[in-house]
């Protein structure tokens, strides 16, 4: 069985935590003390309050707002997923960040009173930043206009503008009420206009598209495994996750950023040699050349179209309550690879409303701003476009080790791409 | 060739292994926290698909109420002793001594709420700078909430509104000094999950999680709870032979068996595909007591 990873987005009050709840509920995925415990809870509407199935916080019931994100899991006959309930303040929009990162959906809602908003725009360009490809426009609260086709019509019409601009490239526009439950999972009589698909057959059929798999060989050291035991006396080996593509026995590598050449000699998945072993497993390799490798490394084939470079263009969302200047000295986290560098210039701010870029002196929370980035030591990289995995860090605070940001590789400077040595020996 | 194809279960897998190693790499002082219940006994299989051939880069920890069933400390002495990889065990008995605290009242005299002061302790005492744990997000609603490398500050709380972003899959674990990061590799398991693995792994486990004959106490609630020494019953109280299991393995005083006649694991998944009440609903009695049980306890340095 496959998996689904999606995520809820759209301005506060839209209906997303409701959505959720509507659909672990018609999809029969809540369990009786769990139902029950919500059914003592006085209600406003005299229904049940689905939303609380997802907020979580004491903090979140009382204000009846989402802060964070919360992961819930169901699956059915066709598919497993994992649904990724984000906040819709602004506020709380790293957050946000953080459940739209691992997505490979996202579910925009609007409401159908207030049509495309800011918010709505702002979450759709982050859920494209970090490269999401399928789209539901998710028009909810259809009951509070007497479930109107040319409402639906003139929403699909405005986002259309919004998807063009971002070139998203699935857009699945669907009617419904959370609250009723129409077109959650099963039609609506109440939307009889409307023929597409439901909510949940949407989710089940949407292909679960792996770049991964067919995307050029990655793979980075996390841990050196070295047993030094009579039975392992010289054992080397470089775990890691497969981060794209496939690795094969035979395979030539160059190990980066040294540049030192090898040929893997073995691939081990849970110490049983494999021919091969492609993305995301988690693998051990073991290479004919006793070369220096530690924690951070890459390893990939010979001939890779990969960068190693000290000096980047990035696009971040910045995430910490004290704006970013530039100057401004800071930690690169690139999955296992931690280094220094400083942020040389802030190239440009985005504005949310118009998807424009302006020029800005500094980022402040949330906002998504264009940097270079000038690393202490190289960092082996793709842009973002090409290789989700490579393409991404994180900026994190020296002292305090918060994470200020998210970012994406847009261009790298003064890079190269390693060549063959040719005929070593 | 034909494109790999790699089930749920194997993308998991690899997320926890993936997650595990970078507790390896990030960390000097890591443990792993193992009660000898299903998921920690699933956590020290990932951990030797990650590490292996080598050894564990940290000792196994246990935390011990004094209120566990013994055939799970069996299993968890022989289970450390099978894969030779160090066992630490501090008692939740030792920390009421010595620290001078109150006993749990009441007829079901829980220790739940006193491991977090043990744990904290044996945090202190060897400086471990990360636990493993293997808390699942689908196990109760504040768990939902939180982070995978989840920064917990000197006194082991949980900050909710000031987790730090996870993005992707790069696990910030830097901290300052005295701060502490809880790591939950299976936080995207379900227990439905965690059996279907047990099951295609061949995962040995304690005698409890199967069907068998029990003496058991009726609650007023109608969970069936072991009779055990700890329990301080009334002459009221309804005594009753049931073939039960238990769902999940804690302090046995406030851990409740279900009626089940499971005898293999397949059974179990039967059993569990069927069923109404969660994991937690079916079997703790502590968590009832308010809505935001977990919440403050997590706030309060438990797991
Ligand atoms: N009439 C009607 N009300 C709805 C519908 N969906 C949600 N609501 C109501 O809208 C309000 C907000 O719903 P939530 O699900 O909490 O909204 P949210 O988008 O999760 O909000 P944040 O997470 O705080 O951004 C609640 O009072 C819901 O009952 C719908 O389809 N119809
Ligand atoms: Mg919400």
């Amino acid at each position: 069985m496959d998996l689904l990873r999606f995520i809820t987005c759209g301005s506060v009050d839209d209906g997303k935590s409701t959505l959720i709840g509507r659909l672990l509920y018609d999809s029969d995925s809540v369990s009786l003390d769990v139902l029950a415990a919500l059914e003592n809870r006085p209600t406003v509407h005299g229904t049940v309050d689905l939303a609380l199935l997802t907020d979580g916080l004491r903090a979140e019931r009382e204000q009846g707002i989402t802060i964070d994100v919360a992961y819930k899991y169901f699956t059915t006959p066709r598919r497993k997923f994992i649904i990724t309930d984000a906040p819709g303040h602004v506020q709380y929009t790293r957050n946000m960040v953080t459940g739209a990162s691992t997505a490979d959906l996202a579910i925009v809602l609007v409401d159908a009173r207030q049509g495309v908003v800011e918010q709505t725009r702002r979450h759709s360009l982050i859920a494209s930043l970090v490269g999401i490809r399928h789209f539901v426009l998710a028009v909810n609260k259809m009951d509070l206009v007497n479930n109107d086709q040319a409402v639906f019509d003139q929403i699909v019409a405005d986002y259309a503008a919004v998807a063009d601009q971002l070139k998203l490239p699935h857009v699945t526009a669907i009617p419904l009420s959370a609250l009723l439950g129409d077109n959650i999972v099963a039609h609506s009589k109440n939307l009889s206009w409307y023929t597409g698909p439901s909510l949940l057959e949407h989710l089940e059929s949407v292909p679960a598209f792996e770049e991964a798999t067919i995307a050029d060989a990655r793979f980075q050291v996390q841990y050196v495994i070295r047993p030094q035991t009579d039975d392992y006396p010289d054992y080397r080996g470089y775990a890691g996750r497969i981060q794209s593509g496939t690795y094969r026995r035979g395979d030539r590598v160059h190990i980066l950023p040294s540049g030192q050449e090898s040929v893997i000699e073995a691939i081990e998945v849970n110490q049983q040699e494999v021919e091969s072993a492609a993305a995301p497993q988690a693998v051990v390799l073991r290479l004919t050349d006793d070369v220096d490798i530690s924690r951070g490394d890459s390893i990939v084939p010979v001939g890779s179209q990969i960068h190693v470079a000290k000096e980047l263009e990035a696009t971040i969302c910045w995430m910490d309550e004290r704006p970013l200047w530039p100057g401004r000295k800071l930690l690169v986290q690139h999955h296992s690879a931690v280094v220094k560098a400083v942020v040389s210039a802030i190239t440009y701010k985005v504005n949310v409303r118009t998807y424009g870029r302006a020029a800005t002196e500094s980022a402040q929370l949330n906002d998504i701003v264009g940097i270079r980035l000038k690393t202490a030591a190289p960092l082996v990289v793709d842009s973002y476009q090409q290789n989700r995995a490579t393409g991404a860090f994180i900026l994190v605070d020296e002292l305090s080790g918060d994470t200020l940001a998210a970012g994406m590789v847009e261009t790298m400077q003064n890079s190269f791409v390693p060549e063959p040595l040719g005929f070593t020996i | 060739m034909s494109t790999p194809h790699f089930d749920y279960l194997d993308r998991l897998e690899a997320e926890a292994i993936h997650i595990l190693r970078e507790v390896a790499g990030q960390f000097e002082r890591p443990a792993l926290l193992f009660s000898g219940g299903k998921d920690s006994i699933v956590l020290t299989r990932l951990a030797e698909k990650a590490f292996r051939p080598g050894r564990f880069p940290f000792p196994l920890v246990h935390v011990d109420t004094g209120h566990n069933f013994p055939e799970v400390l069996q299993f968890r002495d022989s289970l450390a002793a099978e894969l030779g990889e160090k066992l630490i065990v501090r008692s939740v008995e030792d920390t009421i001594k010595r620290q001078r605290l109150r006993e749990p009242g009441g007829k079901f005299p829980s220790r739940n709420p006193l491991q977090t002061y043990t744990l904290l302790e044996t945090i202190e005492e060897f400086q471990f700078d990360a636990c493993i744990g293997g808390a699942r997000r689908d196990e109760e609603k504040a768990r939902a909430k939180e982070r995978i490398f989840s920064v917990r500050d000197e006194f082991g709380q949980w900050d909710p509104k000031r987790q730090r972003p996870e993005l992707w899959n790069v696990y910030n674990g830097r901290i300052q000094r005295g701060e502490n990061v809880r790591v939950f590799p299976i936080s995207n398991w379900t227990e439905l999950d965690v059996w279907r693995y047990i099951q295609r792994e061949n995962i040995a486990l304690p005698s409890i999680y199967f069907g068998h004959p029990r003496t058991c106490v009726v609650l007023p609630s109608g969970q069936l709870l072991g009779l055990n020494e700890h329990l301080r019953l009334d002459e009221t109280d309804e005594i009753v032979e049931r073939q039960v299991r238990f769902r999940t393995v804690g302090d046995s005083t406030c851990t409740a068996a279900v009626e089940s006649d499971a005898a293999t694991i397949d059974d179990i998944i039967e059993d569990l595909l069927l069923a109404k009440v969660s994991e937690r609903g079916a079997t703790r009695l502590d968590d009832n007591i308010s809505e935001a049980g977990m919440e403050d306890r997590k706030r309060n340095g438990y797991f």
